[in-house]
């Protein structure tokens, strides 16, 4: 044997590989959500840009340095414009830069990188950005811009359709027709496509949505900046399912019990009782959509079962509700997800599959 | 032909490449001037070699003798003399004596005239199958004299052959069943008769459709006692536990073995092998090789005299047409990456494949992001990512626990991560370190 024989590389079997790999599992996500942000360019004006790109080259930067630190490089594996890119769009429209930028370095530097970096940290890095920067300028956090097309109740306040009805709810008195009733009620006014729209379904279909329906679930209403365009987002869903780089175990699960528990005791506030819930109202509104496809379903901290999965999505789901309907805060996706991350690892340690030819399962714990 | 059926748990559908060769027929590929015999064939102990330097051989000859329980007799394919007996590596990585044999042309191999193997008593045929070398030819090489022994205490209900050729690429087995289906039936109802089995099946994925119906007609021409299971493709139903969940709807207990509920698995192969064998007396000398990948240039299916270097057979492709980024001995997701062209074909070897840098992409590997898609590949309903973090801190013990031993390398874990950590590797080194501690 003749040293330039050695030329064909030696590996390990399986000698090929599926095309899937961490980087372009990220970059898909990245690609599903640039419609969602392209919208909030169109929607909130072009400062969004500035917003959007601060996010992101603050967790560029730092994980490029701390991988440096490490002796690693993982910049080109988008986790980190994925993260910056998230952070953004749970980001109000007008916000001051430098929120998002210590969001961004929060998130990369101590959640993700004080755990080992990708694959290592027990919670999103977005969200915990996210929340971290929540309670730490709330006002800032909370000041909605208003979008393009949309006439606001009363502009200045600028609050957040689910806001709105959280406030309101609480000086209200006797029967309402639910959220979009109570809007009605406060003289919200809906874009013009979405009662035409909403009218159009009615006649037409005989479905009776009501034109605030039809604004959330375009996007045509105050918000984070990703997250107001329930559409985009479904369809960026729709694209990671159809690539396979999502399953529907997370997503369905925790929309699934989300739903029926709003479907069940949403009215009850309303005073409609039972079973009377405006499920659709709570699934376009606030982070719900950006939640469960994009957030949630963040696999390094879900579960790696398909049951456990469906465990994981069923619990967030009960969790958003009761911080949505219960809570003081109008928002409860993030927390709710942020909660569970927490809990994967246990999820993780009694949910194992069975093992072939194995009857009894044994757990590890 | 029953319904289609497959196992439940994991599996993976790699593009399955068989496009390449399934049509191209079985070619006889003339015996080299030189042969090298590797001792080391099968799975278990290598044989001792029984020849010296200067020897001169006659073709059929034994030339290395089983030593102990799981290990089998080597043949010589051809006549010659011996030019030398040195150490070689194998794909696996196995360190083993060869013998090289300079052939000269006197005295092809003597069969015998054709037997009438009903006549004969089984074990006199397990007797012949260990004499004759016969070994698993579907890649794990286990020596089949051993396989179709019957423990006492145990009683074989089925003989499933296995016809799937769940690996992609390689279609020797496909061809096999094609050009030579009655003597895999037969062979598959020699088997039967050896082993006392009243059923026998045979499995096919439905993507060897023309396979399935020619030996359906022969079935029902011959009138043979051999069903026909339809199976859909998923790999690894190649595998004798997957293959007999889904044959049969038996799942082998964790530690046992197919005959532990009532079953012996052979491949088509190597029933066809064994039909030679106690028809004709013939040794395990040759075997149908498929040789492909989108470097080689005209790929195909080869008859091949066991010792030939694999360069022959590339050769008989019309040699590469682009330099391959890979070599490998079997199929892609179990076969063994190798550098030596020189490398002679063996029992085991099912083929040659000669992959581009499009095919076997050099990986980057990340950290494991917990997708849990391994999870889901495993077969074997085992947690890949677990068993490799604690194998990779050392956590032996703890990896048995979560059924370290039940993993049979078949790759689908690594095959599936998109952070491509090695995690077969990761398994082979857990196991080897856990036999360690235990001794
Ligand atoms: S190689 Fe082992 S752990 Fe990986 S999928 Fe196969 S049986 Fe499971
Ligand atoms: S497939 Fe790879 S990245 Fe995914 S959980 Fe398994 S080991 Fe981790």
């Amino acid at each position: 044997m003749s040293e330039e024989n050695i030329m064909y590389r030696i590996e390990s079997s399986p000698q090929i590989r599926h095309a899937d790999s961490t980087a372009r599992i990220m970059w898909s996500v990245v690609l599903a959500l640039l419609p969602a942000g392209i919208w909030s360019v169109v929607n909130f004006g072009p400062y969004v840009l500035a917003v959007i790109a601060v996010s992101v080259i603050t967790a560029v930067v730092l994980e490029y340095l701390l991988a440096r630190l490490m002796g690693r490089s993982t910049i080109q594996d988008g986790s980190a414009v994925l993260t910056g890119l998230l952070i953004a769009y749970n980001m109000p429209p007008g916000v001051g830069l430098f929120i998002p930028i210590i969001a961004s370095a929060f998130a990369i530097a101590v959640v993700k990188w004080s755990f080992g970096g990708l694959g290592a940290n027990w919670i999103n890095p977005a969200l915990a950005g996210r929340v971290f920067v929540f309670f730490s300028w709330t006002g800032a956090m909370t000041t909605w811009k208003a979008p393009r097309f949309w006439s606001a109740v009363d502009t200045t306040s600028g609050a957040t359709v689910l806001s709105t009805v959280k406030t309101s709810l609480l000086d209200a008195e006797g029967i309402i027709s639910g959220p979009a009733g109570l809007l009605g009620d406060l003289g919200y006014q809906s874009t013009a496509f979405a009662r035409q729209a909403a009218s159009w379904f009615s006649d037409t279909l005989n479905i009776g949505v009501s034109p605030i329906h039809i604004d959330l679930f375009i996007g045509t209403v105050p918000g984070s900046l990703g997250e107001v365009s329930a559409l985009l987002l479904i369809l960026g869903g729709i694209y990671l399912a159809a690539k396979h780089i999502i399953t529907w175990h997370t997503p369905i699960s925790y929309i699934l019990s989300f739903s029926l528990l709003i479907w069940i005791f949403g009215g009850v506030q309303y005073g409609t009782g039972l079973f009377s819930g405006d499920v659709l109202f709570h699934l376009f509104s606030g982070g719900m959509m950006l939640g469960a496809l994009f957030m949630a379903t963040d696999m390094v901290t879900s579960p790696t079962t398909y049951a456990g999965m469906i465990i994981f999505g069923i619990f967030t789901g009960f969790l958003t509700f009761l911080f949505r309907i219960y809570g003081s805060l109008p928002e409860g996706v993030s927390l709710a997800i942020i909660i569970m991350n927490i809990f994967v690892p246990m999820i993780d340690r009694y949910i194992q599959p069975r093992r072939f030819g194995v009857v009894k399962q044994r757990s590890q714990a | 032909m029953r319904n289609i059926s497959t196992f439940s748990k994991g599996g993976v559908h790699p593009a399955d490449r068989k496009e390449l060769t399934c049509t191209k027929e079985i070619v006889r590929l003339p015996t080299p001037k030189h042969i090298i015999i590797p001792f080391s064939q099968h799975l278990g102990v290598p044989a001792n070699p029984i020849v010296k330097k200067g020897d001169i051989v006659a073709a059929g000859d034994k030339i290395g003798e089983a030593a102990g329980f799981i290990s089998a007799d080597i043949h010589t394919p051809a006549a010659g003399t011996v030019s030398e007996i040195k150490e070689i590596f194998l794909p696996n990585g196995m360190y083993t004596k060869a013998a090289v044999i300079a052939v000269d042309e006197t005295g092809s191999l003597e069969l015998t005239e054709k037997r009438d193997w009903k006549t004969m008593d089984p074990h006199q045929i397990v007797a012949e199958v260990k004499d004759l070398g016969i070994v698993g030819m579907g890649g794990a090489t286990f020596p089949a004299n051993v396989k179709f022994s019957v423990p006492k205490g145990k009683k074989a209900e089925y003989v499933v052959i296995n016809g799937v050729e769940c690996e992609p690429y390689l279609t020797s087995d496909h061809r096999i069943m094609l050009e030579k289906g009655l003597e895999v039936l037969e062979g598959a109802l020699i088997i039967a008769k050896m082993v006392g089995a009243p059923k026998v099946y045979i499995g096919i994925e439905n993507n060897k459709k023309d396979a399935m119906e020619h030996l359906e007609s022969l079935i029902t021409a011959h009138h043979l006692p051999i069903e026909i299971q339809p199976l859909r493709l998923k790999y690894p139903q190649g595998d004798e536990k997957q293959l007999l969940k889904a044959v049969i709807g038996k799942e082998v207990p964790s530690g046992a073995l197919p005959i532990d509920i009532g079953a012996v698995v052979s491949n088509v192969g190597t029933a066809q092998a064994l039909y030679q064998a106690i028809v004709y007396r013939k040794p395990l000398i040759e075997r149908v090789v498929t040789v492909t990948g989108d470097a080689i240039r005209d790929p195909g299916n080869f008859l091949v005299t066991i010792g030939t270097p694999i360069q022959d057979l590339i050769d008989a492709c019309g040699g590469f047409r682009e330099q391959p980024e890979k070599m490998v001995a079997g199929g892609p997701m179990m076969g063994f990456a190798f550098y030596d062209l020189q490398t002679p074909v063996m029992k085991g070897t099912s083929g040659v494949l000669a992959l581009t840098s499009k095919e076997s992409r050099k990986e980057v590997t990340t950290a494991c992001i917990s997708c849990g898609r391994c999870v889901a590949a495993c077969p074997m309903g085992l947690q890949p990512t677990r068993l490799y973090k604690n194998i990779s801190v050392g956590n032996y013990t703890e990896s048995l626990g979560l059924g370290l031993l039940d993993c049979k390398e078949c790759g689908c874990c690594a095959y599936v991560c998109p952070a491509k950590l090695p995690l077969v590797q990761g398994m082979r080194l857990g196991k080897n370190m856990s036999r360690k501690m235990k001794k």
